[in-house]
């Protein structure tokens, strides 16, 4: 009862005059940031937190949060529309998105993703409201052990379910992780896979880097070259009639995967140094191993649009856990607001509850507000992006060429990284050619940096010994669920060799 | 497309066997006390992706995938003038960045794009061409703080009317 009243007292700070402006203002700043290739909510906050000093510091937060709120609906626009994942947390809700925009139903997958990124962060609100201080403390639990068990059930959903061909699977897998590790290797310092002396290497390749290059220049070219120059994505049509039939429709067809993303988003958000982008891609896979036709993801399944998009929103309240709770930020972005909570005076962690209430509820009341704003412009809104979508494609593939340049630019202010996409560009178009499923490499080298250095801390807990992952009592089931997940190709190949030639068709 | 998958494999296995040697660069094994060596990561992936290409040519000799049993071409005359027309427009933007700026870069690969592979009006081509850099030139330098590649000295001028407007 005593939380409800705190709650109250937040939700009426944060419908003040100048809260509602802020979480107005940041809400549209953050769903435009968003949408720009190459910059993310962390982006937006980090270059508008000076601003904040004008304001007394519970406006400032709330209105971070709603640039980050904003931000999270904002990836999933040009995803969808140009095939370019907005910003990291949105690289998942390309996959289906593009294909359902491709389909001439751009307006399903964006109308998906709005209502599954508000369902997402409800669901997250709520969990925050009701169980902050317990979920903190399962999320420290966690070990590096249980984490690179998650991250290892990630990439088995892809080498499982996938549907392509596994070999093609695992090398893409294997080749988004190796481009992870170029840089320095995290533990010695050394200098690690810096090809030919390039120091370019030596800050490692940023995944948007891959991500733009393959969705962004390689789909490009091969959806120009494989459509003979006349793509049918102009087709998409919106109306009123049109928003409330696509929503019936996303929610019928995309409940699971939102159901999975707000739960499983919110869990991967509150862990540290994991937050919105590993949530959205592991709420992807797990989705599609539940699915009851996995081998329609990919294709166009709005499932696969509403699980990464429940799952970033839910994950960015998440990532907020810790952050206020401990003092551990989950994600950059939050490192960013916690840097901002201490230039303010505010100091973060289990007293923050009880020194700062007003400060804490106020922020929490927002999230509930920044929701429903969120939910209404971006709605408002997407007329304007499927109007982008009725371009004639000689028109459209420009821009998406000039936005991959800029977004590959502006994600690391390096030259060498704007060529390194274009080269990642053309040989994703090659290797699309030949069937070589790309999304398992993205995915790979998003997760990498989560995965290396937790295997090895994990290996140097156990001196060496594997089973580490088998025997502790949560990293165990996640790994042995993995493992059979990597290893059904292979009873599905026994089973119809012993059902005989029939089976396969001959 | 047959030969063109198996010519990928081999491709894509002596890139494996590079990042092998690459990786091995740092230790590849196991020290007890601090654990896998710093190459060790890569290397075994690298590994894997070696053994993955030995399957990949299995299942082309056994003619199990898609592209091992087709006898289309990997590209025809159109998918040739395809690659060659915009991977030529997107090489020479990037090459311009560093001499004439990303948003002069940008106005000459538009005009390229839009006019000679788009064949659009002159009106559509120069509203896009000059709207769009100035656009992004107030949203990334103005709004977002973040300097996109100027070019060489003589672009200055340009510039300098644009960030008075700014400041």
């Amino acid at each position: 009862m005593e939380t409800l009243s705190l709650l109250a007292d937040g939700v009426w700070l944060s419908v003040q005059p100048l809260n509602l402006m802020l979480i107005l203002i940041g809400v549209t700043l953050g769903l435009f940031i968003g949408a720009m290739p190459g910059l993310g909510s962390v982006n937006g906050v980090a270059i508008l937190l000076p601003i904040t000093f004008l304001v007394p510091p519970s406006s400032a937060i709330i209105f971070l949060a709603a640039i980050y709120y904003g931000a999270m609906y904002g990836g999933a626009i040009s995803s969808i529309t140009l095939g370019i994942p907005g910003a990291s947390t949105a690289v998942a809700t390309t996959f289906d998105g593009r294909p359902l925009a491709l389909q001439g139903r751009a307006s399903l997958a964006l109308v998906t993703a709005a209502l599954a990124s508000f369902i997402g962060g409800s669901v997250a609100n709520v969990l925050f409201t009701l169980f902050a201080p317990v979920l903190a403390s399962v999320a420290l639990s966690f070990g590096p052990p249980e984490i690179f068990a998650l991250m290892l059930l990630a990439f088995a959903t892809f080498v499982g379910l996938g549907g392509d061909d596994i070999p093609k699977t695992i090398f893409s897998i294997c080749f988004g992780l190796v481009l992870a590790a170029v840089g320095f290797d995290q533990i010695s310092g050394e200098p690690r896979l810096v090809f030919f002396d390039i120091s370019g290497f030596l800050h490692g390749i940023n995944f948007l880097v891959l991500a733009i290059g393959v969705y962004g220049i390689g789909e490009m070219i091969w959806t120009i070259e494989s459509t003979r120059g006349e793509v049918k994505s102009t087709e998409a049509k919106m109306s009123v009639k049109g928003i409330i039939a696509d929503s019936k429709e996303g929610m019928r067809r995309g409940w699971k995967g939102t159901v999975i993303g707000s739960f499983l988003g919110f869990f991967v958000g509150i862990l540290p140094a994991a937050g919105a982008t590993p949530g959205s891609l592991m709420s992807y896979g797990v989705a599609k191993m539940l699915a009851r036709n996995p081998q329609e993801f990919g294709k166009g399944h709005p499932s696969g649009v509403s699980a990464p998009e429940s799952a970033n929103n839910s994950a960015s309240t998440g990532a907020m856990l810790p952050m206020l709770t401990l003092g551990i930020p989950g994600s950059p972005t939050t490192a960013i607001l916690l840097g901002g909570m201490v230039i303010w005076g505010l100091t973060p962690g289990p007293r923050l509850f009880t020194d700062q209430p007003e400060f804490v509820w106020g922020l929490i009341g927002s999230f509930y507000i920044s929701n429903v704003f969120a939910l209404i412009i971006n709605i408002a809104f997407i007329p304007l992006f499927i109007w982008m979508l009725r371009m004639p494609f000689t028109v459209l593939a420009p821009l998406i060429f000039v936005l991959s340049v800029v977004g590959g630019y502006a994600a690391t202010r390096d030259m060498h990284d704007v060529w390194l996409m274009l080269m990642f560009g053309f040989g994703a178009f090659f290797l699309r050619k030949f069937d070589y499923p790309l999304a398992p490499a993205v995915l790979a080298i998003v997760l990498g940096p989560i995965a290396e250095p937790t295997l090895r801390q994990s290996l140097l807990l156990s001196s060496g010994d594997p089973t580490i992952f088998i025997t502790r009592p949560i990293a165990g089931p996640i790994t042995i669920i993995a493992v059979i997940l990597i290893l059904l190709p292979l009873f599905k190949m026994i089973r119809d060799r012993m059902r005989g030639p029939k089976s396969r068709g001959v | 497309m047959r030969l063109g998958e198996i010519v990928t494999a081999a491709v894509l296995a002596l890139l494996s066997i590079y990042l092998m040697i690459k990786s091995a660069e740092l230790d590849v094994g196991y020290t007890y006390g601090e654990g896998p060596g710093g190459g060790a990561w890569p290397f075994w992936l690298a590994a894997v992706m070696l053994i993955s290409t030995g399957f990949i040519a299995l299942n082309w000799y056994k003619r199990t995938s898609p592209p091992s049993k087709s006898t289309e071409p990997v590209l025809d005359n159109y998918g040739r003038k395809t690659l060659i027309f915009v991977g030529a427009g997107l090489i020479g933007f990037i090459g311009l960045i560093n001499i004439i700026s990303m948003y002069g870069a940008m106005l000459v690969f538009l005009v390229y794009y839009l006019k000679f592979l788009g064949r659009h009006s002159w009106f559509l081509t120069l509203t896009m061409a000059i709207g769009m850099p100035i656009g992004f030139f107030f949203f990334f330098e103005g709004l977002m703080r973040i300097n996109m590649p100027k070019g060489m000295d003589f672009t200055e001028p340009f510039f300098n009317i644009l960030y008075d407007v700014i400041y």
